[in-house]
């Protein structure tokens, strides 16, 4: 708590104290007057002074003002009917000030939570210096410059491993909690915290350019972004106040003359005034107001807490609208690496019919003799392979241990007349012969990433209707693949600006509620991301296009974040429509209540505070996003 | 030109009044306030001193908002 909000709390337990003494003192006329003036003082004094400042200032519609009003208005209400009641007055500013001081911490406190949540930011860099280590600020380290980044400590700035191993532990930056290994020759990136081996660093950006800066600057921005139900709420209040407080003025004044005038009864002022002094009691939107951009700062902060940086919150507004999802395939829902996914009718082991062919192909530097290595995944002993002969548009040819070999194409075969099985695989097939024989083919393809189907489903099942996939890739590559996932629509062969245009086109035949958004890994798609209702990005460690093109950046390449982010957003905006419903329907039936006399000024001010109360914590909920 | 400034200011509507009194303020094109991060984004008119315009925002702000801070 801070020292404004202890002072408000002695005050509050002050006069509160005070009030519950006095209720059992009998003291009659004057000096109960000044006996109760006290506690309304010491309770109310700030709201008195404001409110003679906003006279002023001509603001009448100052919610201290208000509360001046009804409050002071009660009183003279006591003091005229000779009741002696002049604790209802005291115990609305009391209640008023007790939302006031809970609303302040509740702020405060969720400030704080999402401060730590993004507790990324470091505080120094280390240099080394005639042997010794320095502390410097990291603002004042320039590209290429060697940093010695401790096991415990922060990564930093980005930069290259030049020495040192070590494991990483980015779960601050992506949500993911399984640690990285890393190496000299590796990019490292700030935020990362380093866990076991000492490395040094040679930084390739300066501090503000590296992603840590970049992603605290944007999410310290994102509540900037305001969300259509935030403007609304804005809009509201500006109206709310002023409408309840000339419905008040006509309480007042309306209903005693039409019964004096029309009716012929007596005007009865005091019961008309005491109702209108009660809507002034109501009268200030601050529930309203505050529950919905905490909302919406709670959902952006637990999102980033998962990895998903939201860039404002109409973002996390028209995320959750999303009906339909556009994704590109390779990078997204593939790794968009060529990868060994299948060896059809071989004759011998597996192992070993890949391990002829990444011998036979060991002297080609080509992406599918690179995957044939991978999958082989031992050391590649050149010296076991002679004869290498490659031949062109078709394959190579050579001696592995002595044993004729020969990998590649239809046409290969088809030019050493060796019959051969074709493949209805979607992918590179590459034959093998060995010794002259037929011995199989190896499909080589874009691997499926292991989430993808799932984060398909997930989609579906978080009320996407529509999922469609764009690539560049042959119609047959590409249908293979949506079937395996369960895509819904497939656009194959398109070049980047095509991809635009079916985005256009998908834009075009959707109803105008819902929304589109489009998943990409940030490297190519820039004008698709930027076209789109909203544009994901995805794999952002380390990508500053992705990070500056898209609206929301997936931190992990994972594509069921793409599910989670519009989990969160639809938990996010359903606490958001149910604050705003309650506590603009509660307002309402205090008003009503009010002006038929139901409700006494405690209930109005009782309903108003336990309102605020209760959409504060409601929106605190959006910050809880693990188990989505 | 566009800054950003610290705000201290205690309850959301009042920023929302600070919202409106800044974007009211003479020299200024735009300006946003976010309550959560207690920060005020600025857009200036073209040619206007942000010192001087700061100034009159502070002060049209504390016209609406008695209790609140702009940190220039």
């Amino acid at each position: 708590m801070s020292r404004k909000q202890k002072k408000m709390l002695i005050r509050i337990l002050t006069a509160a104290v005070m009030l519950i003494v006095l209720s059992v003192i009998p003291v009659k006329g004057l000096a109960r007057f000044v006996l109760y003036m006290i506690p309304y003082l010491v309770i109310g004094y700030d709201i008195l002074w404001k409110a003679v400042n906003g006279v002023k200032n001509r603001q009448v519609f100052d919610e201290s003002f208000l509360m001046a009003v009804a409050t002071v208005g009660a009183v003279a209400l006591a003091v005229y009917e000779k009741s002696g009641d002049y604790t209802e007055a005291i115990a609305v500013m009391l209640f008023y000030q007790i939302g006031e001081l809970f609303q302040s911490y509740a702020v405060g406190k969720s400030r704080r939570n999402i401060s730590e949540l993004m507790d990324i930011r470091p505080d120094y860099a280390n240099i080394e210096k005639d042997g010794k280590l320095e502390r410097v600020d990291p603002d004042e380290v320039g590209i290429g410059t060697v940093i010695i980044v401790q096991p415990g400590e922060k990564v930093p700035i980005d930069g290259v491993i030049v020495e040192g191993t070590s494991t990483l532990n980015t779960s601050a930056l992506t949500g993911e909690s399984l640690p990285r290994d890393a190496k000299a020759g590796d990019e490292i990136i700030s935020g990362c915290i380093n866990m076991t081996g000492l490395l040094k660093v040679r930084t390739t950006k300066e501090f503000g350019e590296s992603t840590v800066s970049k992603i605290l600057d944007l999410v310290e921005n994102a509540s900037s972004r305001k969300s259509r139900s935030e403007e609304f709420i804005s809009k509201f209040a500006r109206i709310y106040t002023p409408a309840v407080c000339y419905g008040a003025l006509a309480l007042a004044f309306l209903p005693p003359v039409v019964r004096m005038a029309a009716l012929g009864l007596s005007p009865d002022w005091e019961t008309w005034i005491y109702r209108a002094l009660t809507f002034l009691v109501i009268s200030c939107p601050c529930a309203l107001v505050i529950s919905i951009p905490l909302s919406f700062f709670a959902g952006i902060g637990g999102a980033s807490k998962a990895g998903i940086l939201v860039k404002g919150s109409n973002y996390l507004e028209t995320l959750s609208r999303t009906k339909t999802v556009v994704f590109d395939k390779t990078g997204t829902l593939t790794q968009g690496v060529f990868e060994v996914n299948g060896i059809h009718h071989s004759p011998m082991e597996n192992e070993k019919l890949i391990e002829y062919a990444a011998l036979v192909e060991s002297a080609s530097s080509h992406p599918i003799s690179r995957s044939l290595q991978r999958a082989y995944g031992k050391p590649v002993d050149r010296s076991r392979v002679q004869d290498i002969r490659e031949i062109s548009g078709k394959g190579v040819t050579g001696k592995v241990d002595g044993v004729e070999i020969a990998a590649g194409n239809d046409k290969l075969m088809d030019s050493l007349g060796i019959p051969y099985i074709g493949c209805h695989s979607a992918g590179t097939i590459i034959h093998m012969a060995v010794n002259g024989t037929y011995a199989g083919h190896i499909v080589i393809s874009d691997a499926v990433k292991p989430h993808a189907r799932e984060a398909v489903q997930a989609l579906k099942a978080a009320g996407v209707e529509k999922t469609v996939m764009l690539t560049g890739d042959g119609q047959k590559a590409a249908d293979q693949v949506a079937r395996e996932l369960g895509i819904d629509q497939v656009y194959s062969g398109l070049l980047p600006a095509g991809k635009v245009e079916k985005v256009e086109e998908l834009l075009q035949s959707q109803s105008p509620a819902s929304k589109l958004a489009f998943v990409g890994d940030g490297i190519n798609d820039a004008p698709v991301l930027g076209r789109a209702d909203i544009g994901i990005a995805m794999g952002a460690m380390g990508s500053d296009a992705a990070i500056e093109a898209a609206d929301v950046v997936l931190m992990d390449d994972d594509p069921l974040q793409v599910a989670k982010a519009i989990r969160i957003s639809r938990k996010c905006l359903r606490i958001v429509y149910q604050n705003i419903i309650f506590a603009i329907g509660v307002k309402g039936i205090c008003l009503i209540l009010g002006a038929l006399g139901i409700a006494s000024m405690w209930l109005a001010i009782f309903a108003d505070v336990g309102v605020m109360i209760l959409a504060v914590l409601n929106a605190i909920r959006a910050l809880f996003v693990k188990n989505l | 030109m566009k800054k950003s400034y610290k705000i201290d200011v205690d309850c959301a509507n009042c920023a929302n009044k600070m919202e409106a009194a800044a974007q009211k303020t003479e020299g200024v094109k735009n300006a946003s306030v976010n309550f959560m991060m207690l920060k005020m984004n600025v857009e200036f008119e073209d040619g206007a001193d942000p010192r001087a315009v700061m100034e009159n925002v502070r002060k049209n702000c504390r016209r609406v908002e008695a209790d609140c801070e702009v940190y220039l």
